[in-house]
């Protein structure tokens, strides 16, 4: 498998006055083609992960790391002007929550062909046909109408399958997808879902998805990075995540109350100083 | 056992004249004392609506409710706030951010004209899991799951006999929804509560209810006993909708 992405000891800074707080600490892990989940409970870090990876990190964050890169080219050695070539054209983030990540004073339309406009040279009649597509290969029903509308019409759904046309449109070969469905109901997860997995499949392109749902990712995606405060605590197959060997792992997944083995009491997560400690795990394949 | 909700009939309406909107059709449950009930549809289906109708949230309703065999008006007195009381989703929302814990607690329990409100403070903290060492923090100096608590505290302040449940756990990790659904079995068997939870979690409400409502546009499509819904025994096609969304994720 080509790797399109590696990632070498990253670690996500932010000063505060008690001190410096490492929200990721030193993390390596490389992305081929395949679908890489990425879970962990809020303040893991994983968020960030992403973030970092399209340095994203508003100041006074401080990204550090051996290396980004991007087919051997370091991300972070380039300037705000280059990264601006990077972000949309190779590297898209597909964000938790259309109604904050939508710009509610453009119609669809317009900052769809926006997106495709900034990255491929087309004239405006081209860029419109293209979005039209884009929206329908998103599945959504009558997507000239769509076009000409604001997001407060969208629902929460078509709202998140825009965001995701809008990503895909400039044709990136990474997609990071944080949280892309939790906002969302199950019935309308799944089709979302599957939507982005035919895209991800078509085009060959690498997806990062980061989830604090375990089942959702285990079903969903290839290789799993799980990350507690920071670090990555256990590398594993999507399939075998049920089979993890770390208690951090182990102690989320008795955590989830299960439709088919009723239990009277939940396990409850005991949190071993010791994990957070531990040396972060090689994500490298 | 007799019944604690009972509701029959029930519209419940939003806005006015050209934009009149029913979010609730025709809706009938009941649920027997010490009972835990649950609610589960998609977002939209009208489930919390159901909530806030009964609160007096939303006053646009006709059927009949009662509580404990007494109907319900569209005014509600005190003594329905000292049987019926609601947690609400989100506990980032739902607590005033310039009030510290001790403030949310003692005025309510004011408010229900309780006399030793010191010690009552410091009892319901300690049935919440929080300890006294919390008393006096404000709500951003919480975590999710201490403010849920925080959150569960106020609504136990009246000694309620019926909780309202609006997605308890679902802005919170998974990790943190086992220790406040494990809390509220607590707090159930401990103080023979009934419960009213709504959630889109199959799973949670599997785990928390014996029986449920599923609920589609307003309307219930069918109450359901949960070894039933585990079994996958329905005649509704919405309801094994539901349930294979819920199993198989990634269609």
């Amino acid at each position: 498998m080509s790797t399109l992405l590696d990632v070498e000891n990253l670690w996500v800074k932010f000063p505060t006055r008690n001190g410096v707080f490492d929200a990721v600490r030193g993390v390596s892990f490389s992305l081929g083609r395949e679908r890489l989940g990425i879970v962990g409970e809020s303040g893991s870090g994983k968020s960030m992960t992403g973030r970092a990876i399209l340095r994203l990190i508003r100041s006074p964050g401080i990204v550090e790391a051996g290396h980004v890169s991007l087919h051997g080219d370091n991300l972070l050695d380039k300037s705000e002007k280059e990264m601006r070539s990077v972000r949309g054209e190779k590297i898209s983030m597909v964000m938790q929550d259309p109604k904050f990540s939508l710009n509610p004073v453009m119609t669809v339309g317009a900052q769809i062909i926006e997106a495709y406009r900034l990255h491929a040279k087309a004239t405006k009649a081209e860029a419109y046909r293209k979005s039209v597509e884009m929206l329908e290969a998103v599945a959504i029903r009558d997507p000239e109408r769509v076009m000409k509308a604001y997001p407060h019409e969208m629902s929460g759904g078509m709202g998140q399958r825009i965001m995701i046309a809008m990503m895909l449109i400039p044709n990136p070969e990474i997609l990071i997808a944080d949280e892309p469905t939790s906002a969302l109901d199950v019935s309308v997860q799944g089709q979302v879902l599957s939507i982005m997995d035919k895209l991800v499949k078509d085009r060959g392109m690498g997806l990062i998805f980061i989830s604090h749902d375990l089942n959702l990712v285990s079903q969903f995606c290839d290789r799993v990075l799980i990350m507690y405060s920071g670090r990555i605590v256990e590398v594993c197959d999507a399939d075998k995540l049920h089979e993890a060997k770390h208690p951090y792992t182990q102690g989320l997944l008795g955590s989830l109350p299960r439709f088919d083995e009723p239990r009277d009491r939940l396990q409850v997560l005991t949190r071993d100083p010791a994990w957070r400690d531990a040396p972060s795990v090689e994500g490298r394949t | 056992m007799s019944t604690a909700i009972s509701i029959e009939n029930l519209n419940v309406y939003f806005g006015e004249h050209h934009d009149l909107f029913q979010a609730v059709k025709n809706a009938s449950l009941s649920v027997e004392q010490g009972a835990s009930f649950g609610l589960v549809g998609e977002s939209g289906s009208g489930k919390s609506t159901i909530l806030k109708a009964i609160t007096g949230l939303a006053p646009q309703w006709d059927g009949s409710m009662s509580i404990e065999g007494n109907t319900l008006n569209h005014k509600r007195d005190r003594s329905f706030y000292k049987t019926v009381q609601m947690v609400f989703q989100d506990p980032y929302a739902s607590l005033h951010p310039r009030h510290s814990v001790d403030q949310v607690l003692s005025e309510t329990l004011q408010l229900h004209g309780f006399r030793d409100v010191n010690d009552r403070v410091n009892k319901l903290l300690e049935d919440v899991g929080l300890g006294p060492a919390f008393r006096f923090r404000y709500p951003h100096q919480l975590s999710g799951g201490q403010r849920q608590r925080v959150a569960i505290a106020r609504a136990l302040a009246p000694e309620p006999d019926i909780l309202l449940l609006d997605e308890p756990t679902s802005a919170l990790d998974v990790s943190v929804q086992a220790e406040i659904l494990n809390l509220l079995s607590d707090l159930r068997s401990e103080h023979g509560l009934t419960f009213l939870m709504v959630s889109h979690d199959l799973a949670v409400v599997a785990h928390m209810c014996e029986r449920a409502a599923v609920m589609q546009k307003g309307e219930i499509v069918e109450v359901i006993d949960i070894a039933d819904m585990r079994a996958g025994k329905t005649n509704q096609d919405y309801t094994a909708k539901l349930l294979d969304a819920s199993a198989n994720r990634v269609a």
